[in-house]
């Protein structure tokens, strides 16, 4: 009897082996089910899904417009400390002050891109953009700048 | 008393596991008292990976501190999330919408999924099998893919706010999803034919690493682990959250205690999340995503505690409130910590050759340990 369960361990534990060879063998010879992706070979065809959330950026149009009040609730919503905000005041026309964004502060070093500062925008002035290659040599490169030089503030948004 | 470098006084080899080591899957540390081949001791070092996300909460307002939780247990970002809105919410003692729940509960399997999926490749490379590591990040990877589509980060995603989800759905979601149990369907005969039924591995596994039922309860472990002994422990099971008690699935449990119960806990895991998964992905409500809440977020004073499943164990957070925009204290009760407290007990008498195999299959995540 011990005879026989030897041989049947050791027929099954060939057997294991076998199948588990098997299955190795098959994607040794279906070359078509390998699905990585040779990155960064392949950028020019890399498309990432417009949710994803790479880096803060402030939205213009094409007459240099954004939309950003200079509220302060993105400031307020960060946890990391990762955006500042210098406002400055405006004299209308008419000869009244008016508060305006100077310099949007972004430190894309300390950003942890957790989103909370697009959800608390109420002016949807400021959004992700799925840029993810933030590598640079210079740390100073990666405090940016986000309000565009001579940019104005959209007409109609408070 | 060390008499010599690297000795006992009874002769006995101490040597170090880690802090730098691959199968310690992170900076676990773990200085090993060794009589031959024979453990005698196991004592784990930890520390290297602390960040003081508690103190570090105490600081940031009840919409911030939520984003920080997922550097926990990163591989279940999604549930420690969950958790951290689910007590605020009990604070605020808002209504969560229909929607928000049968969202919530989705991305909490899928992420119950991915986890168990990496534990998988990553318990076999222990072992010595690189390839599993690839076949099981194939399937993962598609679960990232709808991550990162739906939530817009791949690994910490922070979707989960108090009152309900940041964005709602994208509409791909649920062709996404059904192409994922399409492709899990197909595959998962793949993980048995490779690693459950290798010889090798079964030999390495069974009988190894014994935790018996009442060392499980001593030492507070929790989640597949502590399944893998027999205790029921399913907090989706015993103290339903969201809309747990309405879903049918199973408390998956074994009663052997050792590396392949364990093992074999967390393969059939998988099946009921799928299980909970199908029952959810075509009745998703239509509604709201999010709950009306208030900009600033003010708890009342007093003490809140809430406890969810995460793929590792029991995940308890405990908010002290003063009744300001920011907590007192908080404290997580991670499950990675209890689940390492009892390496010692089941290896100790082992040989060395089996620490790797049972350490894997307690799934530590390191940062989860040391938070």
């Amino acid at each position: 009897m011990f005879l026989v369960d030897y041989f049947k361990d050791v027929y099954g534990a060939m057997k294991s082996l076998l199948v588990g060879m098997n299955r190795t063998g098959y994607y040794f010879t279906h070359h078509k089910e390998i699905i990585t992706e040779e990155y960064p070979d392949n950028r020019d065809t890399l498309v990432l899904p417009e949710r994803f959330r790479g880096e803060v950026v402030m939205t213009h149009d094409e007459n240099n417009e954004h939309a950003c009040t200079g509220c302060s609730a993105c400031e307020l919503a960060c946890p990391n400390g990762s955006i500042k905000i210098i406002n400055k005041f405006d004299i209308s026309p008419e000869g009244k002050k008016k508060k305006a964004i100077d310099t949007f502060v972004y430190h894309l070093e300390l950003c942890t891109m957790c989103g909370l500062c697009v959800e608390a925008c109420p002016t949807a002035a400021i959004n992700m953009a799925n840029t993810f290659e933030h590598s640079v040599f210079n740390r100073g490169l990666l405090t940016k700048r986000l309000n565009k030089p001579d940019s104005k503030l959209k007409a109609g948004v408070e | 008393m060390v008499e010599e470098i690297g000795k006992t006084a009874e002769g006995d080899l101490i040597i170090n596991v880690g802090p730098q080591h691959p199968a310690t899957h992170g900076v676990l540390h773990l200085v090993i008292t060794l009589n031959g081949e024979t453990i005698k001791k196991v004592e784990p070092h930890l520390g290297y990976i602390h960040r003081s996300i508690e103190k570090m909460c105490e600081s940031l307002t009840y919409r911030q501190f939520i984003y920080s939780t997922s550097r926990m247990d990163y591989l279940s970002a999604h549930i420690n999330n969950h958790a951290c809105a689910l007590t605020v919410e009990k604070g605020l003692g808002v209504e969560i919408p229909a929607r928000a729940q049968v969202i919530r509960v989705l991305m909490d399997e899928l992420t119950r999924i991915a986890s168990h999926e990496l534990w998988w490749g990553a318990m076999a490379m222990d072992l010595g099998a690189f390839t599993p590591f690839f076949h099981a990040f194939r399937e993962r990877e598609s679960i990232n893919d709808i991550m990162e589509e739906t939530c817009g980060a791949r690994l910490t995603m922070n979707y989960m706010v108090p009152g309900g989800v940041m964005v709602d759905l994208h509409p791909n979601f649920q062709n996404r999803v059904k192409s994922f149990l399409k492709l899990y369907k197909q595959k998962i005969h793949e993980y048995d034919e490779l690693v459950t039924g290798n010889i090798i591995f079964q030999n390495r596994m069974k009988g190894v690493g014994i935790l018996s039922k009442e060392a499980a309860i001593s030492y507070g472990v929790t989640g597949p682990a502590a399944r893998g002994s027999g205790v029921s422990c399913d907090i989706r099971k015993l103290y339903p959250y969201e809309i747990y008690n309405t879903l049918d699935f199973e408390e998956v449990l074994e009663t052997a205690g050792d590396s392949y119960a364990r093992y074999l806990v967390r393969l059939r895991e998988m099946n009921e999340s799928i299980k909970i998964i199908e029952q959810l992905i075509d009745n998703i409500p239509e509604g709201d995503f999010q709950a009306k809440t208030k900009a600033v977020l003010k708890l009342p004073k007093g003490e809140f505690y809430q406890r969810v499943e995460t793929a590792r164990g029991e995940l308890g957070v405990y908010i002290v409130s003063e009744g300001g925009t920011t907590p007192y204290r908080i404290k997580f009760r991670s499950p990675g910590f209890s689940n390492l407290s009892c390496l010692d007990h089941i290896t100790r008498g082992g040989k060395i050759g089996d620490l790797i195999a049972s350490m894997g299959t307690l799934d530590l995540v390191i940062p989860d340990i040391d938070r």
